[in-house]
């Protein structure tokens, strides 16, 4: 696996704070995530390996968290909660008014390339519903107009980024 | 109307407070882990049992009976963990604490570490809160080069520290033998107990303790003015301050926090958060996220309570504690209150609810795996498809078959909106072919 030089120094590091290695297996799909974009076929082999456990130990992480991808996603990633609180403010409108200024299907990479939207359960920012995260940021009270806003924001910006 | 009473959130949103330590030192940070390394752990226990604490995670249980119950004869390093996976929908405080004030919970922490003898602690952080992970690791940082995490802490013997652990969205982590496994780099599958009590066999079947963060930092608090005086915020039984996390339909959402016990439901929702909006009433509340029993205006509770007194009162009415809550037959839980007005149809808000359960449903159990996922299935079919009539009693008789046969409490969390929808609004999900007919275009949708 083709990994940074600063990502292995992060993934040694982080197998030390663990009196027993397996503990590491988040970690250290999160830093190949971070990495990649997304986790490669060989990521369960590769981690396996490194943590002296059978690669289904692996696999039975990476295929229960919702947060581990196998696919890269659009060059942004954009996660609308769904859940009531949101909901109940406008968070399906939310969603729609998204998914049409990128003309995509949820969980797909958008036809331009710029992003992929997913509906997820709670971010816990229910008092400033509706609420999405593009890549690591929160972004609150988002009704349409806002959400148009942001996708135009997207749209503009240089697609190296 | 009821003040504030800030001790938790002084200082959330306040102008000119920073995440970082010297911010945190300014305002006293650390003294009172300076104060209490002098001490004897066991009589900071001692104080932590007599202040009353209830865990603010969600259970409600007391603090000092859970430290109490740690196996500290087995010769086993004890670990602690920070449950930071705040995933409980409408529960949204412990964001604000670990971004804003990363230090009170890192100081909370340590003196809670110092009075149970551990060696290391972890915080196992929801994944959605990359920002919060990398504050909090700042944060931990800051405190080594302190000496006030780490070896030998504050020129003492004693030597803890702590790493931050990000979870990657699942619910189910919230509930602790599932963190435990999730933090042993397992699926978040719950342990059964007995035997696997987490004070006994958690994490690497050692001694361990799981406490909220908001808990955590009550600890700091409890310390630094004693268990005593902590017992005179709040009400017997319900001491110190609880902080209400207040979503859906009123005037001001937000977070608010006061005396336990010293405001009702009423005074939370019409005069803190100014009422519902503008030209709706109230209809229904769910008092302590999404798992609690839901609450319907206009329906009244009568009994007798605990205490000997009959009482019998109205939603607006119940004052927000623990006991009141589970008198009136739900829970005050993790303090998210979600509130619905008459624009709602209880139909569809279920029909959110359920999908919720089904999408993070381990899939360990059964009866909850495949009844949370059916309870999706017919109340999505209601809105989008067909509803038949009989469709409010097939939910019920599936919900009801979910309760004492699961593993862990998610398969309760999962059946009681269920239940506590039909209960309350059985006449909605009767009316829902009709209703449906008539519905109008621009309702916000909800599934």
């Amino acid at each position: 696996m083709n990994l940074k030089p600063e990502t292995l120094k992060q993934i040694d590091e982080v197998i030390t704070h663990y009196p027993e290695i397996r503990s590491a297996t988040l970690p250290l799909l999160h830093l190949i995530q971070e990495d990649i974009g997304y986790l490669p076929q060989e990521t369960e082999e590769w981690v396996a390996e490194k943590l002296e456990l059978e690669p289904i130990n692996v696999y039975e992480v990476t295929t229960f968290y919702p947060m581990f991808r196998r696919k890269p996603t659009g060059r942004r990633h954009i996660r609308v909660c769904r859940t009531l609180s949101c909901a109940l403010v406008g968070g399906y409108n939310t969603c729609a008014t998204l998914q049409k200024e990128f003309n995509t299907e949820l969980n797909e990479v958008s036809p331009d390339g710029n992003v992929t939207i997913e509906f997820v359960e709670c971010l816990a920012s229910c008092g400033t519903g509706p609420v999405l995260m593009v890549d690591d940021d929160l972004h609150e009270n988002v009704d349409c107009a806002k959400a148009k806003q942001i996708a135009d924001q997207i749209k503009a910006e240089p697609k190296e980024s | 109307m009821p003040k504030q009473r800030r001790l938790i959130f002084k200082h959330i949103d306040e102008e000119g407070y920073s995440n970082d330590i010297d911010c945190y030192q300014r305002n006293g940070g650390y003294e009172v882990l300076k104060k209490a390394v002098t001490r004897k752990p066991e009589d900071l226990r001692e104080e932590v049992k007599k202040s009353g604490i209830r865990g603010r995670g969600g259970a409600g249980f007391p603090c000092g009976v859970k430290w109490g119950l740690v196996d500290r004869k087995s010769g086993k390093p004890i670990y602690l963990i920070v449950n930071a996976d705040e995933s409980e929908p409408g529960t949204f405080k412990d964001r604000y604490i670990m971004h804003q004030d990363p230090h009170q919970l890192i100081e909370g922490t340590m003196i809670s570490c110092f009075a149970n003898d551990v060696k290391q602690a972890y915080i196992y952080i929801r994944g959605e809160f990359p920002h919060g992970a990398r504050i909090l690791e700042k944060a931990i940082q800051e405190a080594r080069d302190q000496n006030l995490v780490g070896q030998n802490i504050l020129g003492t013997d004693y030597s803890c520290d702590i790493f931050v652990h990000r979870g990657a969205g699942a619910y189910i982590c919230g509930e602790e033998t599932g963190l435990i496994e999730s933090l042993e780099g397992k699926r978040a599958y719950p342990r059964i107990k007995p035997p696997y009590f987490p004070a006994v066999l958690g994490l690497y079947q050692c001694p361990t303790i799981v406490n909220n963060v908001e808990t955590l930092c009550h600890v700091k608090h409890i310390i630094d003015m004693g268990g005593e005086e902590y017992t005179k915020i709040g009400t017997p039984g319900n001491t110190g301050t609880r902080i209400f996390c207040v979503s859906g339909h009123v005037q001001k959402p937000g977070y608010y926090e006061f005396e336990a016990g010293k405001i009702t439901m009423g005074e939370l929702l019409n005069d803190v958060c100014g009422g519902p909006l503008p030209g709706r009433t109230f209809k229904a509340v769910i008092p302590g996220g999404s798992s609690a029993k839901i609450l319907k205006f206009g329906e009244r509770f009568k009994g007798t309570s605990r205490a000997g007194v009959d009482y019998d009162m109205g939603v607006e009415d119940v004052p927000m504690d623990f006991d009141s809550l589970a008198m009136i037959g739900t829970m005050g839980g993790s303090g998210g209150v979600i509130v619905m007005d008459d624009s709602v149809n209880m139909v569809e808000a279920l029909a959110n609810i359920n999908a919720f359960y089904s999408h993070e449903s381990c899939g360990q159990c059964t009866p909850c795996r495949e009844g949370s996922l059916w309870m999706k299935k017919i109340s999505t079919r209601m809105v989008k498809g067909e509803a038949r009539q009989e469709d409010g009693a097939l939910l019920k008789s599936v919900a009801d078959q979910i309760p004492g046969r699961t593993i862990c409490a998610f398969g309760e969390g999962a059946s009681w909106p269920t239940q506590s929808f039909l209960t309350k609004f059985g006449d909605e999900f009767e009316a829902y072919p009709e209703t449906k007919k008539t519905k109008s275009v621009d309702a916000i949708p909800l599934v």
